[in-house]
């Protein structure tokens, strides 16, 4: 026999928001737990970095009143403990309202690189770990009948590109799930978000950009990401601007955009 | 997986989740709240007992739900196991002879007085709807509009049989496990579950009830009528104009039942008849009740009201003093015909009621009725009863009265609410009143232990203590007030 776990007393005319984030050891992930405890959600963070998930929420569970930020340690790509997890975490969360699929990796890869160990890692963390994750929640908020869901996707995903194609295909794949999930799930009262960073002052950045532009703090995205959600938007890019640069790049006839180097 | 906090409980990864597909979305009946949890619809004692098994064997917690009509969050159990009783709905005994019958938990309200008034009885003790099961309605001790006279549900139960959390089923009665039978009614399901109970009801002699109708122009004199009357009288309730001030604070219509003695109906078997006592779906034969919240939408707001409670009040003064028979059914049950809910909106409402002993009744509502004037809150209906004490341990009952006041919630008025009820719970406290689970949404731990007293407490945990000591039986409610 063991020991019931506890959920949270909840207050009926004083609800608790609640949110996971998956990927949230750092960068727009560590940013949005900030973000999201400031503005008075109990945040569960998901990573597989322990050490830095701890970090995080010993300071922000210090810098915020009430601020209430646990932390789950779990490397998206073993899918099989995803159910049995999320369980745990809604249940000691007391419910949910917001998740944020935010982890992602992009390793460097050369013009002429064909490495199917990177590109599988990509496709495993960024997409399959999202639908794993994401599944669980769709069925949960259409039941519901509301909640929000949230996935960080990336301007790359937008069009193939010469650089770095299976991040490209990854982030797209991401787009076309989360659409999928939005046209099922609007009818039952539920927002799905897709966010569209441009560059953001992360290690992903750093590892793979060469001349960055209008680079932002993620405390800037995550703020922005947050207002999204808040608005019920359903595309975003982050910041705003990038749209304008999506809208182009969209455009592009593949006659010229295969000759391009970018 | 680990979580930080209790990374010593490995068991945690050896529980199964509990079957997705069994996730439900569930509110209380004022609709002001929500929150999902896996319902389960055991209907026989051995399901029952097999889901207390797999709960305790995988850690997790278990509330009962009836008919679903606690205002607030005693029905609801977040994240964990509901029991949904309302399959465990056989009749088991019935002797129209004295009037005894046993029922499982399942059973409403209305199938028993479906099932007996044929035979010349009717249920002790109504409330305003016919929806709640015999299980909620002992676990929640309720009362109906004669709570001066017939006291609460819970004594009108003979004893009940209680699966407790080991699977043990055990009978209570007064004599019997007197401790678990005056702690679990009332007790909002955290002692056990009632797998059978014997109820005694009440003969009548017609189906029709005589009912008079007249207003008072302000509190003291309702409530002097509640203290002339309650000598005489079956069953007394008030309504108040809730936004009347000044001297006409308090205004009212009140209505008076009377039982028909025997040989007073002419011809009882007409009326007791089933027929009889059915409430037409239309009003006027033409206009469905159930569409009638579409026009009372708009009105439902602070300003619209105004009107209403002045428009009620007026045609109450026109009928002023009349008498007539109406049938049983009608009389309690008529908003059942209605959806009650709807008119408020999606936020829904809450009901605070609180129980004032007759002493202070009359300057306690005064504050509380001006306190939500002023905070530009005002209930939108008003009912008050006469009540009297009862041997439950957690009772609401005292030798007094009791105000039901409506507050329609809406997202801006949320914090406000929360506030003004914090301050009408303190005007309570003063007056050495008490509250009612059932109906509560906003109480505070320390406010329960306030009018509950510690003494209670403590003799109402160790007993819980005993009977589940790994606490397998929590709702949202027990959460908040008790844990």
């Amino acid at each position: 026999m063991t020991s019931t776990t506890s959920t949270p007393p909840t207050r009926p005319l004083e609800p608790q928001k609640r949110a996971i984030v998956v990927g949230a050891s750092s960068g727009i992930g560590a940013a949005l737990v900030r973000e999201l405890a400031q503005s008075g959600y109990s945040v569960a963070a998901v990573a597989r970095r322990e050490a830095r998930l701890q970090e995080l929420s010993d300071s922000v569970n210090t810098a915020v009143p009430h601020g209430h930020v646990s932390i789950y340690s779990h490397n998206v790509t073993n899918y099989d403990e995803i159910p049995t997890l999320f369980q745990t975490i809604v249940q000691e969360l007391g419910g949910l309202d917001l998740i944020v699929y935010n982890a992602g990796v992009q390793p460097s890869v050369t013009i002429n690189e064909y490495n199917f160990e990177k590109d599988r890692k990509m496709i495993e963390v960024n997409l399959l770990g999202a639908i794993a994750w994401l599944n669980q929640a769709a069925l949960r908020f259409e039941r519901a009948g509301q909640g929000n869901i949230v996935g960080i996707g990336s301007i790359a995903g937008d069009r193939g590109r010469v650089g770095s194609p299976v991040y490209n295909t990854s982030k797209a794949g991401l787009a076309t799930y989360l659409e999928s999930l939005r046209n099922r799930l609007t009818r039952h009262g539920v927002t799905v978000t897709t966010v569209k960073p441009g560059y953001v002052d992360t290690v992903i950045l750093r590892e793979n950009a060469a001349n960055p532009f209008w680079v932002i703090a993620p405390q800037e995205a995550a703020r922005q990401i947050h207002k999204a959600v808040k608005r019920g938007r359903q595309t975003v890019y982050v910041p705003a601007r990038w749209g304008l640069i999506g809208l182009i790049i969209r455009h592009i006839p593949s006659i010229i955009f295969r000759r391009l180097s970018f | 997986m680990i979580k930080q906090e209790i990374q010593n409980e490995t068991e945690i990864t050896t529980t199964q989740p509990l079957p997705a597909d069994r996730l439900e979305a569930m509110a209380g009946w004022g609709g002001s709240n929500s929150g999902m949890a896996y319902l389960y619809r055991p209907s026989t004692v051995a399901q029952l007992r097999q889901i207390f098994d797999f709960a305790a064997q995988n850690g997790r917690t278990i509330g009962f739900r009836g008919g679903g009509n606690s205002y607030g969050d005693a029905a609801m159990n977040d994240e964990s196991i509901v029991l949904d009783l309302t399959r465990m709905n056989r009749i088991l005994a019935w002797d129209p002879e004295n009037g005894r019958l046993t029922v499982e938990p399942g059973v409403t309200l209305q199938r028993v007085w479906e099932y007996v008034v044929e035979d010349g009885w009717w249920v002790p003790v109504a409330t305003g709807t016919a929806k709640i099961t015999v299980g909620g309605g002992a676990a929640m001790n309720v009362h109906g509009k004669n709570a001066w006279k017939m006291g609460t549900f819970g004594e009108h139960i003979y004893e009940f049989d209680l699966m407790l959390p080991s699977g043990e089923i055990k009978t209570c009665n007064r004599n019997q496990n007197s401790d678990l039978f005056f702690a679990a009614i009332g007790g909002f399901g955290m002692l056990g579950c009632f797998t059978s109970l014997t109820l005694h009801l009440k003969r009548i002699y017609s189906g029709l009830l005589q009912v008079e109708a007249l207003t008072k122009p302000n509190l003291s004199s309702t409530m002097q009528w509640f203290e002339d009357y309650m000598h005489n009288s079956d069953y007394l309730v008030g309504w108040l104009d809730a936004f009347s001030k000044g001297k006409k604070l308090g205004r009212s219509e009140l209505h008076r039942g009377i039982y028909l003695k025997p040989g007073e109906d002419p011809n009882p078997q007409q009326t007791l008849r089933l027929e009889t006592q059915r409430i037409d779906p239309d009003i006027m034969g033409f206009f469905p009740r159930s569409a009638l919240w579409r026009f009372q939408r708009p009105f439902w707001n602070n300003f619209g009201m105004r009107f209403v409670n002045i428009g009620k009040f007026s045609m109450a003064r026109l009928r002023d003093g009349a008498i007539g028979r109406e049938p049983h059914a009608h009389f309690h049950f008529l908003l059942d015909s209605l959806d009650w809910r709807k008119p408020f909106g999606p936020g829904g409402l809450i009901q605070y009621q609180p129980f004032i002993p007759k002493e202070t009744a009359e300057e306690a509502f005064t504050q509380i009725l001006q306190l939500g004037q002023q905070r530009s809150l005002p209930n939108f209906l008003t009912v008050m009863k006469r009540h009297r004490p009862d041997p439950f341990w957690l009772t609401h009952a005292l030798d007094g009265f009791s105000l039901a006041m409506d507050f329609r919630i809406t997202r801006r008025n949320r914090e406000r609410m929360v506030q003004l009820a914090q301050e009408m719970d303190e005007i309570v406290l003063r007056a050495n009143g008490r509250f009612y689970l059932a109906k509560d949404s906003t109480l505070r731990p320390q406010v329960a232990r306030a009018y509950l007293g510690e003494e209670t407490i403590k003799k109402f945990l160790a007993l819980k203590q005993q009977v589940d000591p790994e606490n397998l039986l929590q709702t949202n409610l027990w959460r908040r007030l008790f844990s």
